[in-house]
This record gives C-alpha cells, structure tokens and sequence, in this order.
C-alpha cells in the first residue's frame, strides 16, 4: 500500500510533533545509514523559480574569448552541484522511501519517489522546498514549506481570495501531495479540467462545510447539469468547471464587484464560452438593462441557474423556465395559467405547448413594438404558426394573455364571463334550494307514511 | 361496494307486493341507450375535462399523470366528445324522423312534450308552496318540469359546450368566420358551462331523479325502462289518468324486468353515481381553492 498518496500532504512537511532522527521508528533497521554516508552540507543554489537540471539560468552569454571561458568555469561550478541533486535525493529517500516511515507524531513522512520522479517537481531538489534541511540529521522541527517562494503570483492571488482564510491546507487542499504535483494539463493533475469538479468538491460537496459557511452544498448540483455531464460522462475538457467560472487563485465572493461571479459580470463571463448568445442577450432588453444598471433585470443564472444547469430542451427544463420568467412577470405570469398553453404543460407528458421563450425568444427579447420581436403584430403569423401550422390572421388575434377578470383590458371576456357566472350560480342557487326543500318535505312526508308507501 | 350491491339486490329482485305487480314501459330501448352512452360519455368529459380546468390542482395533476398526462387525457376527452356529438346527432335525427316523417302528434306541444308549458310554471309555483306546506303537492304528467329543464340542460349544454370545443379542437379553421376574440371566449365559455353541467348533473340531477326519498337510492326506470303500476301512479298521476281515460294504459304494459340485467343496471348505476358524487367533491374543493375561497 503506497501511504503516501493517502496521508494529507500537510503531514510530509515539517511536523511540529518530529524529534529528530533518533526518534523514527523505522521498518527497516538495515536501512539505517552513517551520517558520513550522507552528501550532507551541499547547499544547493537557490536561483529562482525556474530551476532544471543542468541548465541554470544563472549562466549568462558574454563577448570575447575570455568572458566565454570564465562563463563555462562558473557553470561547470554551478552545474556541480546540480549533478550532486540526485544524490541528494536519494539520500533523503534512503529513508523517506520507506513506506512506513512516521514521525513520532505517527504521521507518515514517507515519499514515493517513482512518482515525484514523475511530478512536475521532478527536477527539483528536496531541499529546494525543505528548505531548513541543510544535512543529516535534519533539525526536529524542519520549517513548513512555502510554495511562495516560487509561485509567488499565485500566492498573492490566493491571499485576497474567499480561500484566504478558509483554506486550512492551503495550497495542497487544491493541488494534492507536493510530491505528486502534475502539470494541468496532465489528467493526473488535481487540477486537470476533468478533475476540478471532484477537486472542488471535496470541499463544496459537504454538507456540514456548507452549511458552516452558508453556502449551497452545489457539487451534486453541478455534476447534475448539463456542464457537469459534458464534464464527467463525456468528457469534455472545454466544458465549463468550477474554474472556468470563478477563477483559480483569486476565486472572489459573487458580491464583490470585481469577481466573474458578480451579477453584471455573469453576463461575459458565461460569454467567454456562450459568445453567440451573449451577443443576442446584450441586445435584448434584459441585457440593456443589465448594461444600464438596473440590476433586478435577469442575467444568464437567474433563468438558467448557476450550477444546476439542464439543456434547455429538456421537459424539466421546459417546466421550470416558466415560472422563472414568472417570478418578475406575475402578471403576464397569472394569465397564461388560464391558457391552454399553461394547463397541458402542468398535467405532465406534454411540455411542447408555448412556454414563453417559445414566443417571446429567449436571449434576444425584444417588446412587441419593435418589429423584430416574434411577438410584434407583424410576425405573429410566423411565430403562432411554429406550432399551429394553419395559423392565419384572425387566428392570431387570440391573445395569449387574457384575462377575463379585467373590464378595462378584455371587456368582450370579461362580460363573458360574469354572464356565465351569473348563469351558473343562479341556476345551481336556486335548484339546491329547490331540491333541499323537496329533499326534507319528501322525507318528512315518507316517515309519517311508512316505508310502504314507496 | 359489492356486498351493499347483494343486499341490495335481494328486495328488489323479489318486490314484497308480489307477482301479480304490473310494469310499465316509460322509456323504450333506444332512449334507454341514449342516456348510457350520455352519462358515460359525459363522465369520461368530466373526469378529463376537469383535470384540465383545474390544471393547478395537485390532484387533478396526479389523476392526469396517473393515466398518462395530458396526451392521455385530451385524446380521451376528444374521443368521448365524438360519441357524445353522435348521441346528440342520432337525437336530433330521431326528433326529426318522428316529427316530421312519422307526424308524430304531441312532439312540440301537449302533456307528452318536452317543451314547456304554462302547466310546468304553475307545477313548479305549486311544488315550492308544497315544499313547505303551502298547499296540496302538484300532480304530473309525463315529463315534470324538473325532468324538462334536465332534458333542456343538457341539449343547450351539449349545443354550447360542443361547440366551443370544436372551436378550441380546430382553432384555425373557426379563426376563419369567427374574430379573435372568440378564441379566447371559446375557453371561458366552454369551461365554465362545463363547470355548470357537472355541477348540476352530480349534485341536483342526482338527487332529483335517483337519491330523493321517493327514488332511493336509484330510480331504476331509465335502466329497466319499467316501472311498476304504483309507481307509475304515484310519480305520474296524470300521465296515468290520461291513458287510462284514452284506454291506452294496456298497450304500455310491460314484463317484469329480468333479474340479471337489473342487477347489471345497478353495477352501472351505482358505479356512475359514486364517480360522479367523487369528482363533484374534488371540483368543489378545486374551485373554491383556485378562488380563495370566495367562489
């Protein structure tokens, strides 16, 4: 059983509970080396983020003969030390390659080194990163790593994020084992497309991490929606992420003005995939409003959601959609529930009766009084015709929104209606009266006789 | 359900008045059919047309998904609005052969008529005043004017409701004699006069004709289409009177109904009445719901 991957990487740095060497319990007494044995004392050089084997940076080119030479002597030197680094790490896993190796905290130190040796941290030293460790034996309290000092960007990114401070492993709670770091482009990465959803999720997938910092518990969501499925059945590397839309580092609270998750920014941020739509939105009147200001006018997430996003074809979708566009438009919203449209939906098996965007577009929502709207008076033939294919001029003058509870808007309706009510209630008054009367003189009538007299 | 049938059954099979007991026939075979495919085409109407004018109600969403959502429910209430606008087809066909083929005399006019009269506004003053004592209980000819203005019910119900479904059924085509508007009354109308009938037939229907205490629990002439000679007197007395005078009362004598079919009858009967009386109490519930209660 290979430990390493499964004990939080945290645990291989520096333990506050270590004691030195002394105090390792080791698996292997054989293994125990001579401290004379270790190529202790070397210090590395410490030249910067992009350190590789051989190759240092440090050499620079100069003119003449001379400076030629001098350059090769000081790489020659420089280089020395850097063919030294494998001997140096392997002689930090002459014991740290033992996969039972724990401090005397009992948590394990151990490393796989086959897998660093494939990590994208394969060409650095141990002591690049632990860097308190000069020699052998190392101190009992090596420092804790900073990851900083070569991903200083990041960092800083990090430091004004909502993680700041919630992040109890720092940058190992995203990334993994330090000694397991892949490119992220690499599937074995943490943070390969394919994977930041589970990544992600270790976190936002728990329930109690959720309800502790007041969010909504939205991994099961998003591996529900649409995105989520693109990402884990298909496989999708340019499907959205978590990423794609909060960003890595410098994830801000969808509050803050300056985060792509802020309500007027939502709209180019799901642009940066949905280019097309967001271009028919912006030219809408939602996205006017948007770009005006007026913030209670819908972005992308309040129709479709952040995370929980279906295919808008979908019958659930289809369901759902229009009380959404209802929770603003109530009224507009009351009276198509009087509709047929409404009512076949709702008795379930048959959503392909018009939900609003079937009319009135979806992104590009235009009022009827500009002639490119589906719903002006001149493209109601088409737009009614969508579905009922004989629609003709008069046919279309049915309005979809009436409301025969309104004299003012729908007087022909709403006469209507009051004459059939009145019919109703007048004829059912009068015979349930009549028929009560008749009920109780019958009754009284039958007992005084007997039942004989049936 | 089916031991309150037996018990039922027993008495009725076995009239305690004896064999000598005389039927007669009130209603022939054809009427008799009539009203069956009536009542269960209409309830076929009503149990798919509610779900859909109370489409917000959680039970009419259930009952209509239960049996296969709204697809289910349309095409059945489509295919029961076609027998029923066969029915009423087949009626107006039988009114017309006997009025003016045959020259049917009391069709439009006179004691045997469904239209009313002056004796029908004097019946029902005369009825309300013996409701509470006022007077002597009014006595009947062939139809009383409750069973008149059932009758009518239903032919301007059919006349009203069918046609502004046909006008919903095919929209576009009655778009092109008929305005806009129209389209958007046909609904209000349609479900509205619906609403009427059902509530009429499953409650005042009901009690008029089958739960009154004189017909309880069911009056078994539009099944058996016979009735018995006291019956016949009690409920008719003038009717009687009138054929007897016209020494006519012999050619309407009839057999005893035969036990099976009147046990067949009252399945039937009892089924439909207990359908009916259900959904009356779920469209009393579903409409005072969708009106706050206010009606």
């Amino acid at each position: 059983m290979n430990l390493f991957s499964f004990v939080p990487a945290r645990f291989l740095h520096s333990s506050p509970a270590g004691r030195g060497p002394d105090e390792f319990r080791r698996g292997n007494a054989s293994r125990m080396l001579e401290p004379g044995q270790l190529s202790a004392g070397i210090e590395l050089p410490r030249r910067g983020r992009r350190l590789n084997r051989g190759t240092l940076n440090c050499a620079r080119p100069a003119a003449g003969w001379k400076m030629l030479a001098a350059g090769i002597f000081v790489l020659l030197v420089l280089s020395l030390p850097c063919a030294l680094y494998a001997a140096n790490n392997a002689d930090c896993l002459a014991c740290h390659a033992d996969k039972t190796l724990q401090n005397a905290a009992g948590k394990s130190v151990a490393v796989d080194g086959d897998t660093f040796h494939a990590s994208v941290h394969s060409g650095l030293s141990c002591t690049d990163c632990h860097s308190s460790v000069k020699g052998f034996p190392h101190p009992d309290h090596p420092a804790a790593v900073q990851c900083t000092t070569c991903h200083a960007d990041q960092t800083k990114g990090l430091e004004g994020s909502v993680h700041a401070a919630a992040s109890p492993g720092g940058c190992l709670s995203c990334h993994g084992s330090p000694h397991a770091i892949f490119p992220k482009d690499d599937a074995r990465s943490a943070v390969y497309p394919l994977n930041i959803p589970r990544t992600c999720g270790t976190c936002h997938g728990s329930e109690r991490l959720a309800k502790k910092y007041g969010l909504q518990n939205v991994y099961s969501v998003y591996m529900d929606s649409i995105h989520g499925y693109a990402v884990s059945k298909e496989g999708l590397l340019v499907a959205a992420n978590c990423m794609s839309c909060h960003g890595s580092h410098h994830i801000l609270s969808h509050k803050n003005p300056k985060s792509p998750t802020y309500k007027a920014n939502i709209p180019a941020t799901c642009g940066t995939c949905h280019g097309g739509v967001n271009d028919e939105y912006l030219g809408g009147v939602h996205g006017k409003a948007v770009a005006s200001g007026n913030m209670k006018a819908p972005v992308c997430t309040d129709c479709h959601t952040a995370h929980a996003i279906l295919q808008p074809t979908l019958a659930t979708f289809r369901m759902q959609s229009t009380p959404i566009c209802g929770s603003c438009h109530q009224g507009r919203f009351a009276t198509y529930g009087d509709t047929f449209h409404s009512q076949l939906g709702l008795l379930g098996g048959y959503v392909q009766t018009a939900r609003c965007w079937d009319c009135h577009g979806a992104h590009e929502i235009l009022p009827a009084s500009d002639p490119r709207s589906p719903v002006a008076p001149g493209n109601l033939i088409k737009t009614c015709g969508k579905c009922h294919a004989d629609a003709n001029a008069s046919f279309v003058q049915y309005q979809p929104h009436a409301n025969p509870r309104n004299r003012r808007l729908n007087p022909a309706l709403y006469y209507i209606r009051l004459f059939m009510n009145l019919l109703l209630w007048s004829v059912l008054g009068f015979f349930a009266l009549h028929t009560l009367l008749w009920f109780i003189r019958s009754k009284r009538e039958q007992d005084r006789n007997g039942h004989a007299g049936r | 359900m089916t031991e309150q049938t037996e018990t039922e059954i027993v008495p009725a099979a076995q009239p305690a008045s004896g064999k000598d007991e005389k039927y007669y026939l009130r209603f022939t075979l054809p009427q008799r059919y009539l009203h069956a495919v009536l009542f269960t085409s209409f309830l076929g109407l009503a149990a798919t047309g509610l779900p859909m004018r109370f489409s917000d109600n959680a039970g009419a969403r259930f009952f209509a998904r239960a049996v296969g959502g709204f697809g289910a429910i349309l095409f059945f209430h489509k295919f029961c609005a076609i027998i029923l606008t066969l029915a009423f087809l087949y009626h107006l066909k039988d009114i017309f052969t006997r009025a003016v083929v045959h020259k049917e005399k009391g069709m439009f006019w006179g004691p045997t008529s469904m239209v009313a009269n002056w004796k029908d506004v004097k019946d029902l003053v005369g009825h309300l005043r013996w409701f509470v004592g006022l007077g002597p209980k009014p006595q009947f000819d062939r139809y009383a004017y409750w069973e008149k203005f059932d009758y009518w019910a239903v032919f301007w119900g059919m006349v009203v409701i069918g046609f502004s479904g046909y006008a919903m059924w095919f929209a576009p085509f009655f778009a092109k004699f008929l305005p806009g508007w129209a389209l958007n009354a046909v609904l209000v109308v349609h479900g509205e006069e619906a609403l009427l009938a059902i509530l009429f037939i499953f409650s005042i229907h009901f009690v008029n004709t089958h739960l009154r205490p004189d017909s309880f629990p069911m009056d078994m002439v539009i099944f058996t289409g016979k009735e018995t000679e006291e019956e016949f007197k009690k409920k008719r007395a003038l009717e009687y009177q009138r054929l007897e005078r016209q020494g006519k009362l012999e050619a309407k004598l009839a057999d005893k109904p035969v036990y099976w079919w009147v046990n067949f009858a009252k399945v039937v009967g009892f089924t439909a009445i207990l359908i009916g009386l259900v959904l009356l109490v779920l469209t009393l519930i579903a409409y005072f719901q969708l009106n706050g209660g206010v009606g």
